[in-house]
């Protein structure tokens, strides 16, 4: 067992793409704010999950082709992969390989839809500050800036209906319409809600890849 | 300890960390025949019988499972070599012994589920349980020493999963001691308004060295978003 080194090392070694994945889902878990979506990284574990699955069977393959641009439901994959693997039992592949490649299977899975779901967990936490700032939109995927947009228009829907509309004339809606003009509709909300930020100035674990001498804080 | 239980303040929950380690290399020796796998984590096999392999953790507990083969217990998990580390634990109460990273979830999964793979399994249990405990104490006794002056602590050598225990309650109480340490916080206690504004006075700058290789650990104030 080599684990007396340190597994972020390791994992900087070896080139599999789940490490790789690994290594994303760790830093996106301890980071406080979002941090820039590693496509192609994506991109390829998928492919390779679609790989692996292909060799189950074809309804499966072709759900990931389908979802591709979309994040993966859980639940139809769960129900895909129940049908495949008795597909693959049938064909009289060996029962112990076939539960093993599952496992496999399971477990890059799950990386990759913890991995998701916390970036999605995080942009409707900061939807605003996010929309704010084209560098955070720039680390968004595609379908994650979708959905942020989504969660924005949803959330200012919201406040108009419940808020805006039950304020007396004078607030309401002649508020909005000069806000509106002055300034962008994002800012009309801001006005309302502390924009929940990621709190960057914090104390964090690190540890060392390699030995790093004499370590002066203030340079940090 | 504070915040364990509470999934939404620690980054990791102790599963997480367990699946993290199931990834660590062991070795195994099959007793069936079976062509490589070619997996999406990595290539193994191909497996003959009573030759000895390397697969990850998960791996090797699936085939234990299954009563296809015997996992060889890793050098650290000996008698000798933890009785070594428990003494030299208890002898350095400021330093932990270099141990595997995922020692703590690598030896609880090989009690789980190949307890009669590892020899001497029960004093090797109860040596891996002392150790945890000595560790864990010093950990705790490090933690009264935090203070709103402390910048950084330096903990070498600590595990996976007592990092993981000590993370939440730890950033929180420095940044409760960083926050109302602020100039703003002082300021605002002193009404007068006639004082001038207390320049941030954060001690002396500590040198912190940081020499092991790899698995040192320390706790350092990320300034960002520098004032």
């Amino acid at each position: 067992m080599s684990s007396w080194d340190d597994d972020d090392e390791s994992a900087s070694a070896a080139t599999t793409d789940v490490e790789l994945l690994k290594r994303a889902w760790r830093n996106e878990k301890a980071a406080p704010e979002v941090l820039r979506f590693d496509k192609d990284l994506v991109d390829r574990v998928r492919e390779q999950i679609q790989l692996l699955v292909r060799h189950f069977s074809c309804p499966i393959f072709f759900f990931f082709r389908c979802s591709c641009g979309g994040s993966l439901t859980v639940r139809d994959v769960v129900v895909r992969q129940e049908e495949t693997l008795d597909d693959f039992t049938d064909s009289g592949v060996d029962d112990l390989v076939v539960s093993l490649y599952q496992m496999d299977l399971d477990r890059t899975l799950f990386l990759l839809r913890s991995y998701l779901r916390l970036r999605l967990q995080k942009i409707e936490k900061y939807t605003m500050h996010i929309s704010r700032s084209q560098d955070l939109k720039d680390r968004l995927s595609e379908q994650e800036q979708k959905f942020a947009k989504s969660c924005g228009e949803i959330m200012e829907k919201h406040l108009k209906q419940s808020v805006l509309s039950k304020l007396p004339y004078g607030y309401g809606d002649e508020f909005v319409t000069k806000q509106s003009l002055s300034s962008t509709e994002d800012d009309m909300i801001f006005i309302f809600l502390p924009v929940p930020e990621p709190q960057l100035d914090t104390f964090v674990f690190c540890k060392t890849k390699s030995d790093v001498g004499a370590f002066q804080l203030d340079d940090m | 300890m504070a915040g364990q239980s509470d999934p939404h303040l620690s980054l990791f929950s102790p599963s997480e960390v367990e699946f993290v380690a199931e990834d660590e290399v062991v070795e195994i020796v099959p007793n069936i025949r079976m062509d490589a796998l070619n997996m999406i984590c990595g290539d193994f096999g191909p497996f003959f019988p009573q030759i000895p392999s390397k697969v990850p953790l998960w791996l090797a507990v699936a085939l234990k499972k299954r009563g296809k083969c015997t996992i060889r217990t890793p050098d650290w998990m000996t008698v000798d070599r933890l009785t070594q580390v428990l003494e030299a634990e208890r002898e350095s109460p400021r330093e932990f012994q270099p141990l595997p990273f995922h020692y703590i979830e690598i030896s609880k999964l090989l009690f789980d589920h190949a307890r009669e793979d590892i020899s001497d399994a029960y004093l090797v249990r109860s040596l891996i349980e002392d150790i945890r405990d000595v560790r864990f104490h010093k950990v705790e006794t490090g933690l009264e020493t935090i203070s709103g002056r402390t910048h950084a602590v330096k903990l070498k050598n600590l595990s996976a999963m007592e990092v993981n225990i000590v993370r939440p309650f730890m950033v929180r109480t420095l940044q409760a001691f960083y926050k109302h340490d602020s100039p703003e916080m002082i300021q605002q206690g002193d009404n007068t308004g006639s004082r001038p504004t207390q320049v941030a006075d954060r001690g002396p700058r500590e040198k912190v060295d940081v020499k092991s290789h790899s698995t040192s650990f320390s706790f350092l104030q990320r300034d960002l978003r520098r004032r």
